[in-house]
């Protein structure tokens, strides 16, 4: 079957989908292309079925939420209350597409002055909250203010920290920051940076749970389910398709499978990977792993021995067979990781050709180690299984790969519930992960900066702090990427972190439910915007 | 009767202190938790500013003997005190995070207990008067190996034989206030057959003990030998001699479904009060905690005062012990 899009003709399949195009103009158009009348018939009928359809009621099951869920944007941290804030009632100023890149959202235009030091953003007009309230720049200030000040409890509190000032300025708003930072405008896409109606004093109201989110509202109680219905009035076009939504709450991943399976539900993510397998065997369940940014990682101290040597920071980098962590551990849903933390979702990620791919290679790790001065190496590495899933066993199979190059990795089981108080940057060596940043300053500044509070490799290269920093007011595309790229080397050639494994967001979803082309790898469910781009098939 | 109501109010009052020691075992085991409610909320984000932030706003930084005390103080005036999830211009009171959720646990407690105790009572008493014959091994059997496996397990082959299979009853128990009685109904029937056959069990083997034990008694002898039927004769002679013990199982089990049920709660995804606890545990939302804690322990004190009442109004000898 030829594909609209190679042929270029991709514009047409929009049309019909839209409506705009009749099937007899379709297959007329496509004829002339070339296209004989049936398949250009097949191709329309696909075509003109992609128009989503609207109606229809929502359930999906999410996860990391409790019943301390607030809708205060500021302590939104996990993505129960991520979907609901940022996916569904609420807009930032700027949205990451589906493709990846950067579109406004209640944001019009931007742009950046004096080296990225100021921003001036158009905020768009004719925007309603769900109560009825005119979107105003004041409303953006306000939800701004809401993370700043010294009192301040927000999760954001180190994202806004280099705002010196934001003010309105007739229909736009003016960020004035501490220092240049190119990338702002991907900042501010970030769920925390929710825009919310102002209140008369100046402060912010998220106790209404009021927002210009494609969802309005309907009842929330936390820990258990939220109830959403559609904004009639929604700016957006293309989007929210579903009449209402319903989130449920389930942390237990059996219940959240057999819900699926029974029909009670229409979608939910994090999958048990152990039976991956099996639910793909169910003709009415769509099963589809997104690779983004989330990776595994495990930090080593690099002023601490062994690991202040760099040849051995490198032989137990060779030592660990990826491949066999992505079949057995993930079950295939991922990717290798090469020892940076820079993903399929970020915009700069070098090229295999840049940066080549680490491999298993025992005889290269022994003879780092070697270079070392040392015969053998026994080390221990510290696991829990809330470092990452299936860490322990991960853990395990490292260990045993590592044996061959003369390398003893003990794995020391930690507690679970106070590992990231007291394991977490605190031992040695042990295992975390991220969700990923949508940028490659974010990642670095947040965990690769020299000094940076959550560097937990203790790792401090100079050549890469100052490209960090130089980067970060680089305006121009290209020399931005070099630098990035180059960041990128040296994190994996000289850094303390072994990424061995990017985890995808795994999900699953009732074949009643029509899944756009293109779904957003920056989050889970289709960037957490998954309510107002799915809909009913 | 003046009596039993002696006796009612001396049981009230060394409850109240039951209550009352049992709030000190809480608070103490609760302040003991590793891990800090800050800590928790902010997950990674925990920077050293914010925690201290929150710990100020909470009050956690004062000392456990004035918190305990304040704590009690507004507990003996009805006041559970505010849900740490509560913020500046946002108020969540114990009360309002427990009281739906309590509401949810009665009614799954009160449908089991309408299937198992009549259902235990009656297989319980048939079997007595059937004893030794199929019927009562096939009771016996079938009741001992339900209680012999574990509640998930249980939960898990009622759902594949109801809701994966035969597809007639949903596998997600999630109601909510709106939810209407019928469809509330619908939605409780797994997890209350669940529950009801892991305790039917019990109640079944003290009611079948109870009544042979007083089958053999000399005054149920003489019933039968003057001729009372037997209808008459285990109505009338053995149930108000066996009510005492029967009673106390039944309590026991009630008590038991209102704390007991956590892991139904979360194969079903049933909003009960154990699953709120298990969650406060896990988030240090320590004042939730605490009031789930001492509902629990009211709980057991209050249906194990109610089932001595029982016992004591149904027959009159335990009054006046020897």
């Amino acid at each position: 079957m030829i594909d609209l899009k190679s042929i270029g003709l991709g514009w047409m399949r929009k049309e019909a989908a839209s409506g705009r195009m009749s099937r007899r103009e379709f297959i007329q158009i496509a004829g002339a292309a070339g296209v004989t009348v049936a398949a250009a018939d097949f191709m329309f009928a696909k075509a003109a079925k992609a128009a989503p359809n609207k109606g229809g009621h929502f359930i999906q099951a999410l996860t990391g939420g409790g019943t301390k869920d607030v809708l205060d944007p500021a302590q939104t941290l996990d993505s129960y209350m991520i979907n609901v804030s940022f996916g569904q009632l609420r807009n930032n100023l700027t949205e990451i597409a589906p493709d990846g890149s950067l579109i406004g959202e209640l944001a019009t235009e931007w742009e950046g002055l004096d080296g990225g030091k100021r921003w001036v953003f158009a905020i768009r007009t004719g925007v309603t909250f769900h109560n009825g309230k005119s979107l105003t720049p004041e409303d953006v200030v306000a939800s701004f203010n809401h993370h700043r000040g010294p009192d301040s409890k927000s999760a954001a509190s180190g994202l806004v920290k280099q705002i010196v000032d934001v003010r309105a300025d007739g229909g736009n708003v003016v960020f004035e920051l501490e220092a240049g930072n190119a990338d702002w405008p991907f900042i501010v896409s970030d769920y925390h940076l929710v825009i919310c109606p102002a209140n008369a004093d100046g402060t912010m109201d998220w106790q209404s749970g009021t927002g210009t989110g494609s969802y309005k509202l309907e009842s929330f109680e936390p820990g258990v389910n939220t109830r959403v219905i559609r904004n009639e009035n929604y700016w957006k076009e293309g989007r929210a398709h579903f009449d209402s939504a319903e989130n449920l709450f389930i942390p237990d991943a059996g219940a959240r499978a057999n819900a699926l399976i029974t029909g009670s539900l229409h979608a939910y993510s994090n999958l048990d990977l152990k039976t991956v397998g099996l639910m793909g065997r169910d003709p009415n369940i769509q099963i589809f792993p997104i690779t983004g940014n989330k990776h595994a990682v495990l930090p080593m101290h690099v002023d601490t021995a062994p690991f202040d040597n760099l040849d051995v920071r490198l032989a137990l980098k060779y030592a660990i067979n990826r491949e066999e962590l992505v079949s057995k551990i993930l079950r295939g849903q991922g990717e290798v990781g090469n020892d940076s933390p820079i993903g399929p979702a970020n915009a700069y990620r070098a090229t295999p050709e840049e940066l080549p791919q680490r491999p298993y290679d025992p005889d290269k790790a022994k003879f780092h180690l070697k270079k070392a001065g040392m015969d053998s190496l026994k080390v221990q590495l510290s696991l829990a299984d809330t470092a990452f899933e299936g860490a322990i066993d991960a853990g395990s199979l490292y260990a045993e790969s590592a044996k061959p190059a003369g390398i003893e990795i003990e794995v020391v089981r930690e507690a679970e519930d106070s590992y990231w108080d007291n394991v977490w940057l605190k031992k040695p060596w042990c295992g975390g992960y991220w969700g990923g940043r949508p940028t490659e300053d974010w990642m670095f500044s947040q965990v690769y900066q020299a000094g940076a509070d959550w560097n937990e490799t203790k790792w401090a290269n100079p050549r890469f702090n100052e490209l960090l920093i130089q980067a970060r007011s680089e305006l121009d595309e290209k020399k931005r990427r070099d630098m990035y790229v180059e960041m990128q080397i040296i994190c994996s050639e000289d850094g303390g972190a072994l990424i061995p494994i990017f985890m995808a967001y795994t999900h699953a979803a009732s074949t009643k439910i029509a899944l756009p082309d293109q779904i957003a790898n920056n989050w889970e469910l289709d960037g957490h915007k998954n309510v107002e781009r799915w809909s009913m098939a | 009767m003046k009596l039993i109501f002696g006796v009612i109010f001396q049981r009230l009052a060394l409850s109240l202190v039951t209550i009352f020691l049992v709030s000190i075992v809480i608070f103490s085991s609760v302040t003991l938790l590793p891990g800090d409610f800050a800590k928790s909320i902010l997950g990674q984000s925990a920077t050293p500013e914010t925690v201290a932030a929150f710990q100020r706003e909470l009050g956690l930084d004062r000392p456990p003997v004035e918190r305990y005390l304040e704590w009690i103080g507004r507990v003996a005036q009805g006041d559970l005190g505010d849900s740490f999830a509560s913020g500046a211009g946002y108020q969540r009171s114990v009360a309002e995070v427990i009281g739906p959720r309590l509401g949810n646990t009665l009614f799954l407690a009160a449908i089991t207990a309408v299937i198992a105790v009549p259902l235990a009572l009656a297989l319980g008493v048939a079997a007595a008067l059937y004893r030794n014959s199929w019927f009562d091994r096939t009771v016996n059997a079938t009741s001992l190996s339900t209680i012999s496996f574990p509640e998930f397990f249980v939960a898990y082959i009622l759902m594949l034989i109801f809701a994966v299979n035969l597809r007639l009853l949903p596998s997600l128990a999630n109601v909510g206030p709106e939810t209407p009685l019928d469809e509330r109904l619908v939605k409780t029937l797994l997890p209350a057959m669940t529950l009801a056959l892991v305790i039917i069990a019990h109640m079944l083997r003290m009611t079948r003990a109870s009544i042979i034990a007083l089958l053999a008694s000399p005054y149920v002898e003489m019933a039968r030998l003057k001729g009372v039927s037997r209808r008459r004769v285990i109505l009338k002679h053995v149930l108000p001699n066996a009510w005492a013990p029967i009673v106390n199982i039944i309590a026991f089990n009630l008590a038991y479904l209102i704390v007991g049920v956590v892991v139904v709660e979360a194969v079903f995804v049933y909003p009960g009060v154990g699953q709120l606890m298990v969650d406060s545990v896990q988030t240090r939302d320590i004042p939730v905690v605490q009031g789930c804690a001492l509902i629990f322990a009211a709980t057991y004190i209050f249906l194990n005062l109610a089932a001595d009442v029982i016992a004591i109004a149904t027959n009159p000898r335990i009054l006046h012990p020897r």
